[in-house]
């Protein structure tokens, strides 16, 4: 017991508040970015949405180093866009907090995507159809009357989008590297400690991780189930 | 006000290919499953979008492929009641009715009060959609659809997934709402009673085709075309052999009419509704047929008999079968089974029974004259 709180005393608190930062900006921007893609996708013909769609979902089912391996060839500062975005801009994605960022959207952005997408071919067309007649302007459509209907799908989008952002390791590790205090995460911390054999600080940062993740989920269920209250139960 | 549409479409094999102009205020639609029906209103609506035609309402041009005219729906200033009434389910009655209104807030909250106390939904002000019943859902899309004045209404079977008592109840219900509304009505069924009770005018479609186009009254009781005679629910249509201009061999039923007026010259068939007939005993005189019953169907109001004609004389019906065959081809809306054609309907309401139940079934049915409606090919 004593052990614990002295871990506890000593823990470097920062690779929770990088995972949440990430895990919170990576959500944010996946979730505007996805449901615009999935609004784009449902509009496209059948060949279109099938080709976009596999691109789009790519990063979901590739192993994350994959994705890793691409990012690292994109934004390396020895290649093109990777010169462009320094010299130009200052800005450098390897081993810096954006590269943990773009990492955790890439990977975490076709959950996004996919549940909205999901939820917005499940909308009756003549809602649409009925604002447009009503004189609204398609965003006005999108946001007042499509986005609050497919609320329960979003909302599971957005929580799973959450929780893999927040546990990204493969690309991160690749493309933000772990440096303690700025892309250290809590998995790339896990994974370090352990190497260390040091199997308390990880059982810390391993219960950390459960409690969010289920925190998540749960709130998911809530969430989800205060729409589905209809449902019958069997 | 007077609305012109001239709409053309290809979707796939389906062609559809409607004209409508109109100085009514409250036109019908009436057609089968799949005929283009919805296709049209929506066309109106710029929902879909022709592949050519034009469109006008007033003097208001809101389609015209010819000058690339294709006013958005938005501004189209036209109400369509979807059949499932479409109301946005997240939000309240209150937020569903201003849901399109442009003014400000306190306009558009005193617009919202207004609808909601002429359709009687001011206590139901703060509900979702899914919590009220099929009728206030009515109420609702259409105080939604009034609230900011359209010039049309699009009604797309309004009715249709109903039961039938509520659907009794709606109907009253929704003409009673439109009565004080000055601009045009368009209400799309396959229902004839719905259409009937509803509008002056009528425009009935086939397969993407407009048939025919007139008063509501007038088509019902001279219908034309074999379709339309079906469509405005005609049970009994056979083809018929014009003789001369007083006589004409009923082929399907083996008996000849004679005729006081002059049978039209391009008459193929005839039209005979299900009550029109007249029971009679005792000796055959004209324009009757001999029959066989082949079963029969007892309704609250009234009993159902289908009956098979027995031909007179064994060569007439064989000369008339024939000629069926040489004819099989050759009628436009002819794709019912001969079986089916021979079957007569006859339908006879509870008042008249008695005379029926006293004299049992009769030996020959009278065809009345006035209530013969010839039918000729669609061009």
């Amino acid at each position: 017991m004593e052990t614990v709180s002295e871990l506890l005393r000593n823990l470097d608190w920062s690779p929770l508040f990088i995972s949440l930062k990430t895990g919170i900006v990576a959500t944010f921007v996946s979730f505007f970015l996805g449901l615009y893609t999935a609004r784009k996708v449902v509009k496209a013909s059948p060949g279109k949405k099938a080709f976009i769609d596999g691109i789009l979902t790519l990063p979901m089912v590739l192993p994350p180093t994959v994705a890793g391996f691409f990012l690292l060839l994109l934004f390396s500062r020895r290649r093109p866009l990777g010169i462009f975005l320094y010299d130009q801009f200052g800005i450098k994605v390897v081993q810096s907090w954006l590269g943990c960022i773009i990492a955790a959207t890439v990977i975490a952005f076709p959950l996004m995507y996919r549940n909205a997408r999901a939820a917005f071919e499940q909308i009756d067309v003549n809602l649409v159809y009925a604002g447009r007649t009503l004189g609204m302007s398609d965003w006005k459509i999108f946001w007042t009357v499509v986005v609050p209907t497919a609320g329960p799908g979003i909302a599971s989008g957005t929580i799973l989008t959450f929780a893999r952002a927040l546990g990204e390791y493969g690309a991160t590790s690749m493309l933000a590297g772990n440096i303690p205090g700025k892309t250290g995460t809590i998995s790339q911390k896990i994974a370090m400690v352990i190497q260390d054999g040091d199997y308390g600080t990880a059982g810390v940062w391993v219960a950390i991780v459960l409690l969010i993740a289920f925190g998540a989920i749960v709130l998911l269920n809530l969430l989800s189930g205060k729409a589905m209250k209809n449902v019958k139960r069997w | 006000m007077e609305i012109e549409a001239r709409i053309r479409k290809s979707l796939g094999d389906f062609k559809l290919d409607v004209e409508l102009t109109s100085r009514c205020g409250r036109i019908g639609i009436l057609g089968a499953s799949g005929c283009g029906k919805s296709m049209t209103l929506k066309s109106i609506a710029g929902i879909e979008r022709p592949d050519e035609g034009f469109i006008r309402i007033g003097d208001r041009v809101l389609f015209d492929s010819a000058a690339h005219v294709d006013i958005k729906p938005q501004k189209r200033n036209i109400g369509y009641l979807f059949q499932n009434y479409a109301l946005f389910p997240t939000m309240t009655v209150r937020a569903n009715i201003g849901a399109g209104l442009k003014g400000s807030r306190k306009e558009n909250s005193l617009r919202v009060q207004e609808m909601m106390d002429k359709f009687q939904l001011s206590g139901l002000a703060d509900r979702l959609p899914g919590q009220l019943s099929g009728g206030q859902q009515q109420r609702v899309a259409l105080a939604r659809i009034m609230a900011y004045e359209p010039d049309v209404i699009l009604l797309d079977e309004p009715f249709s997934a109903l039961d039938v008592f509520l659907k009794d109840r709606l109907q009253r219900e929704l003409i009673e709402m439109l009565a004080d509304y000055p601009g045009i009505v368009i209400m799309v069924s396959h229902s004839r009673d719905e259409l009937y009770r509803f509008s002056g005018e009528i425009l009935v479609m086939d397969s993407g085709k407009t048939v025919v186009h007139g008063q509501t009254k007038e088509i019902f009781a001279r219908p034309r075309y074999r379709e339309v005679a079906r469509l405005t629910g005609c049970k009994n249509i056979t083809e018929i052999r014009r003789l001369d201009s007083h006589t004409a061999e009923v082929t399907g039923w083996g008996v000849r009419i004679r005729t006081e007026k002059t049978i039209p010259e391009k008459a193929v068939a005839i039209g005979y509704r299900a009550h029109d007939f007249v029971p009679m005993w005792g000796e055959r005189r004209e324009n009757c047929l001999k029959f066989r019953l082949e079963s029969m169907a007892e309704l609250p109001f009234e009993n159902n008999y289908y009956l098979l004609p027995e031909a007179e004389d064994a060569a007439s019906w064989e000369e008339g079968a024939a000629h069926e065959a040489g004819n099989a081809g050759s009628g436009a809306g002819n794709t019912f089974s001969r079986a089916e054609e021979r079957t007569i309907c006859w339908f006879v309401q509870r008042d008249q029974m008695t005379e029926m139940e006293e004299r049992g079934m009769p030996d020959y049915l009278g065809i009345r004259e006035e209530k013969i409606m010839f039918l000729e090919d669609q061009e």
